[in-house]
């Protein structure tokens, strides 16, 4: 299912400030993701990871700092590098059917041949059968995997994800593992909030972990993986 | 992909979802009809009366129907975090609201079609000898509202009293719509009609405004 992407990009986070009020949900952060790395990023709840994924998905504009994309070398503000993005919330229509908010963003992205693409992926995310059901009537982890499929519609050359495996179970975490693996093999820039150690996490080149909006450990830095994810070292 | 495509996929989909659950356009017509039907009984259907003070009332239930309509726009893009998949999807934000605005002005005028009917039979006001010009001032009137109300929808769905702020903006920011296009619709069913040209001049210069503002910072009015 996972077409390689068209080319390989980077990321690079420049002295990124975001305030909401007088709140910092990042300080002056500076992060150089090269193209092609698949990165866990690891922290408290309220580090600052969500605030991180958004910017890089161009959703939310830092306060201060800049965002660079280094293979295109064009502000983010004004490029539109092929992002895939599983946040949070499903990102998918309720009233809409599986294969309908599918073609729909296959559409707007401009993907070729929509209705070959739209089989496919409903294909692999096991949701062939429930194509023509309502999103409203799927459980929480058959929302997750329309809205992994959502995100993965456009050849992605930089891959956000924010906690995917929530809802799925073992069987959709293991199929999202298997997914992102061959993406990261075909040189997609992956970086992944994460929780812990995972089948999912495993899969990461570098780990990252966030403290109060800040870099307080990178694996490029020393720090293993392990003690990254597990907190072993905070 | 050009701004056209993606407005119609978008647009297809405000239809789509709009008839499958019907939210909007049931509330819309209830209300409207309600406010017709109880002011019927205050007004001598037969007297002049109705035809000085029933474009107000009708251009009045229009309105605070749209402000029902309009609040909805963009709430329900905020329930699965839509809007930021529609951001990451468009080239062009532009067609997020060309493509809500057209849904808008396509159910206020719907609504109205299918009430005004009713309207002219319980206020005894003839609409059919110049209902070609009274489609264009609901159309143009309708367009404007829809204009505005859906920029100020984007707004007032990321603040905080959502609810108590889009009547707030719209209101004040619609009456000149509301006061030319109850001019133009009073003219229209005079007993002597005729087109109040500076009227609906005035319309399409308000649409025509407020879409060309729409389109240069309407991409500010969707971030975060």
């Amino acid at each position: 299912m996972t077409r390689a992407a068209s080319h390989s990009t980077g990321i690079r986070f420049e002295n990124i400030n975001k305030r909401y009020g007088g709140l910092y949900a990042l300080r002056r952060l500076t992060l150089e993701i090269t193209a092609g790395e698949c990165v866990a990023l690891a922290g408290r709840n309220g580090s600052g990871k969500t605030t991180l994924l958004r910017i890089a998905a161009r959703l939310v504009r830092p306060s201060a700092g800049s965002l660079m994309f280094p293979s295109t070398q064009q502000s983010g503000a004004t490029s539109r590098v092929q992002t895939g993005f599983v946040a949070h919330a499903t990102m998918v229509y309720d009233e809409l059917t599986a294969e309908e908010n599918l073609t729909l963003f296959a559409r707007l992205q401009g993907t070729a041949d929509v209705q070959k693409r739209v089989d496919t992926l409903l294909q692999d995310v096991g949701l062939s059968d429930r194509r023509s059901s309502l999103v409203r009537t799927f459980s929480r982890g058959m929302r997750q995997r329309v809205a992994i499929a959502r995100a993965l519609l456009e050849e992605p050359s930089v891959l956000l994800l924010d906690e995917p495996a929530t809802g799925l179970d073992p069987h959709g975490a293991a199929w999202l593992a298997g997914t992102l693996r061959r993406l990261r093999d075909a040189g997609c820039t992956i970086l992944m909030s994460v929780h812990g150690e995972s089948e999912i996490s495993s899969l990461a080149t570098r780990g990252i972990r966030l403290d109060a909006g800040r870099v307080v450990a990178d694996t490029k830095a020393g720090a293993s993986l392990q003690s990254i994810l597990t907190f072993a070292d905070a | 992909m050009s701004l056209l495509s993606n407005t119609s996929a978008l647009l297809g989909k405000e239809l789509r979802t709009e008839f499958r659950s019907r939210e909007l356009l049931t509330t819309t017509v209830v209300f409207i009809l309600m406010v017709i039907v109880l002011f019927s009984f205050t007004f001598d259907p037969t007297s002049a009366e109705s035809r000085r003070f029933g474009p107000g009332l009708l251009w009045l239930a229009f309105l605070f129907a749209a402000s029902l309509m309009l609040q909805a726009c963009f709430l329900r893009e905020q329930t699965n975090d839509t809007l930021s998949a529609l951001r990451l999807s468009v080239d062009d934000p532009f067609a997020i609201f060309l493509a809500k605005l057209a849904a808008n002005t396509f159910f206020l005028l719907l609504t109205e079609f299918l009430l005004l009917p009713i309207f002219s039979v319980l206020y005894n006001v003839p609409v059919l000898p110049v209902l070609g010009w009274l489609i264009l001032v609901l159309f143009l009137g309708s367009l404007g509202v829809s204009i505005a109300g859906t920029a100020l929808s984007a707004i007032s769905a990321q603040a905080r009293m959502r609810e108590l702020l889009l009547p707030l903006l719209l209101l004040p920011l619609l009456t000149p719509v509301l006061v030319a296009s109850t001019e133009v619709t009073k003219a229209l069913l005079d007993p002597a009609p005729y087109v109040s040209w500076k009227g609906i001049g005035f319309l399409a210069v308000f649409d025509l405004v407020f879409l060309t503002a729409l389109w240069l910072f309407g991409e500010y009015l969707l971030e975060e």
